[in-house]
């Protein structure tokens, strides 16, 4: 029996990987082969997928893209002996776009069947979990604390510090409020979590509520995620099968039930407060701070918010100590991040690396330059509130202090690509219309700002009195980016300002 | 609303009421068995759920996804987001604008197909991306999105004189 996986992660989905499973299974019950499907994640080589590998004496043997029309071939290469054939990339962990990662968080990931649960704990899951069930609350906090992390989300705020305070607020009932709602263009690493490796943000949210003394977790999902659905609904029924969550987790007698929500295409209700609103079946509009969610959160109650890649993060600190997470990455950035490579890339992709690598080396390194092989000219870091950054910008280095010094964001780790055919006063444009169609209009600046903001570039891109327009611009931006309620009003002129400021000569075309 | 419409949101009321924050499950509920949330239904979410008609409505028309008319037979989700423009999504627009005379937001004449809007659909190192009827596609040029319009049977109306693809001709 040779085990082939062939990624069930909607990145490969949707290039085919289906009906490439499903030709692999046919024509092996036609040739009377014995073989054993796997549905693994994605390793994030994304532009190989569908990438499968087969399981061999050698190791994974790697195979990609793969289409439909190439299993037949495939098969006659002896593929499932590790064969030769064009689409062949050798053992899958040798590709040096795997090699040169430092998998923490993303380790199971494309490597296991994200729903067996014998897989999980046979590859270091529930570690981490057993780990903090015999600990103190006040330990685990510190634990997080002493390993540096900071929330993956985009602000940065380190994970430990909220904890604490939760821990330290007084409550009957508190919450563990994971924020699933990836809206950045650019950013999917969330996705392939919830896709590759549930039982690991499972695991993240009990070790959360047990930090904290909360019981009840919600994952707010978006519904632009129908497979990461799919898999999370099955994920959290068969951990309670298992006992892993519920009224004992794991025997303990400590109880945590979590509970899968959907978004309904709302961008703003990735801010923490709007997702608030919106699970508490409200319009998802942004509450003013104080009082902090950890204190005051989900139906009054305290409330730790945090992404998925910071909950994710969480069992591989309880299981390895906090100093082992510490130990990596520079400066006040501790660990590692994973980084997604996107737009016009030529090898576009999850990339788990420390923090300190330079853009460039990711740009180049990993991705190749651009997928139409004309030279990159601008790169958006940190999605849609972040800044765009010319080539002069591609040797600082990625930790969100430098990076931020340089006028740029981290953000949630998401890279997009574009080359020189790229018009950036109609991305700058762009940034005003999004914030336009997404502002919930709780504040004026966001609200009205966004569309002036359309109105102004429309004017200085028609030549209407541009040099004029140009000082509006840059005052409404003042305005926006010092007097919004929230990021979204709040950082929307770092698009604009960065695009305005690097590339000027796209406002002067006409 | 039709008795058929009625019975599906008076059963979702009853079914998910007593959830924490019932109203955004029961719409996705009403939404994914009809194609979309019937205005006469305001009133009966209001009373099931002892909200003001205003909250109702509030929560319907602050979301994006919930519709308030049926969409047409099949519905094209097209990533309009950075990471798609960068690959050439606004070529995918116009083709469909081309061919089916439909811009974002509209439905073919025929009610074959309703174009909407989506910003991110996190397959942006495969952009550009869509949903088609709920199943995500990514690296999608023109060819491969006639293929996959073929593929659920949605057939360019027939062309009238200007070729503007418009059935029943250019006005």
């Amino acid at each position: 029996m040779t085990v082939v996986y062939v990624p069930r992660d909607s990145a490969a989905l949707s290039v085919g990987a289906n009906a490439v499973a499903e030709a692999i299974a046919r024509i092996a019950a036609e040739t009377k082969v014995q073989v054993q499907i796997v549905r693994n994640g994605s390793r994030g080589m994304l532009w190989l997928e569908p990438l499968v590998e087969v399981e061999t004496a050698q190791g994974r043997i790697a195979y990609g893209p793969v289409t439909e029309q190439d299993v037949e071939g495939l098969f006659a290469a002896g593929f499932l002996q590790g064969g030769a054939h064009a689409l062949r990339h050798g053992p899958v962990e040798s590709i040096p776009y795997w090699q040169k990662q430092t998998r923490l968080t993303f380790a199971r990931v494309g490597v296991t069947d994200p729903l067996s649960t014998a897989d999980n704990e046979a590859n270091g899951g529930l570690v981490g979990l057993k780990k903090a069930l015999a600990m103190q609350p006040a330990a685990i906090v510190e634990e997080v604390v002493l390993s540096g992390l900071r929330g993956r989300g985009g602000a940065g705020f380190p994970a430990g510090i909220k904890w604490r305070t939760v821990l330290g607020a007084p409550a009957e009932q508190k919450y563990i409020a994971c924020n699933a709602d990836e809206g950045d263009s650019g950013t999917f690493s969330d996705r392939m979590v919830m896709e590759g490796d549930p039982y690991m943000l499972l695991e993240g949210m009990v070790i959360a509520g047990l930090a904290v003394g909360a019981t009840e977790g919600y994952i707010y999902l978006r519904s632009e995620y129908p497979d990461a659905r799919v898999v999370l609904t099955a994920a959290i029924a068969r951990a309670r099968a298992a006992g892993w969550i519920g009224d004992s987790v794991l025997g303990s007698g400590r109880k945590f039930a979590v509970h899968l929500r959907i978004g309904a295409g709302a961008y703003l209700c990735g801010e923490e407060t709007a997702m608030l609103e919106s699970l508490e079946g409200k319009r998802g509009m942004v509450r003013p701070k104080p009082p902090l969610p950890a204190i005051s959160g989900l139906w009054g109650k305290p409330t730790v918010i945090n992404n998925v890649m910071t909950l994710a993060s969480v069992p591989w600190i309880l299981q390895h100590g906090g100093a082992a997470y510490a130990a990596h990455g520079v400066g006040r950035s501790k660990g590692t991040l994973p980084f997604q490579l996107a737009g016009n890339v030529k090898h576009g992709g999850l990339v788990e690396v420390p923090f300190g690598l330079t853009l460039r080396e990711l740009l180049y390194d990993f991705g190749g330059g651009t997928a139409s092989g004309r030279p990159i000219r601008a790169v958006q870091v940190g999605g849609p509130l972040g800044a765009y950054l010319p080539a002069s910008r591609f040797d600082v280095p990625l930790d969100y202090e430098a990076f931020a010094a340089a006028g740029g964001m981290i953000g949630h780790g998401g890279l997009v690509v574009f080359d020189d055919t790229v018009d950036m006063s109609r991305m700058a444009r762009y940034a005003m219309e999004f914030c336009a169609i997404e502002s919930c209009g709780k504040c004026t600046p966001c609200r009205i700002g966004s569309t002036r903001g359309v109105e102004v570039i429309d004017k200085i891109t028609a030549g209407t009195q541009r040099d004029q327009q140009v000082v509006l611009l840059r005052d409404l931006c003042d305005t926006m980016a010092n007097a919004s309620l929230c990021a979204m009003g709040g950082l929307t002129p770092m698009p604009v300002l960065s695009a305005l400021n690097h590339f000027p000569e796209d406002f002067a075309r006409s | 609303m039709a008795p058929a419409q009625r019975e599906i949101v008076d059963r979702a009321i009853a079914r998910l009421r007593d959830l924490p924050g019932a109203l955004l499950p029961i719409l996705h509920e009403i939404q994914d068995q009809l194609g979309f949330v019937p205005p006469a239904a305001t009133d009966l979410l209001a009373q099931g759920l002892n909200l003001s008609q205003a909250e109702v409505h509030g929560v319907i028309t602050f979301y994006h996804d919930f519709r308030s008319a049926p969409p047409g037979h099949h519905v094209l989700k097209l990533c309009r987001a950075e990471a798609c423009q960068a690959m050439g999504s606004e070529r995918l627009e116009a083709h469909l604008r081309e061919r089916f005379g439909i811009g974002i937001h509209e439905t073919s004449a025929d009610g074959r197909l309703t174009l909407e809007p989506v910003y991110c659909l996190g397959n942006c190192a495969l952009s550009p991306s869509l949903l088609l009827d709920g199943e995500l596609h990514g690296r999608v040029n023109e060819r491969r999105l006639d293929a996959l319009l073929d593929g659920v049977g949605v057939k360019s109306p027939p062309r009238s004189g200007c070729g503007c693809g418009k059935q029943g001709g250019c006005s």
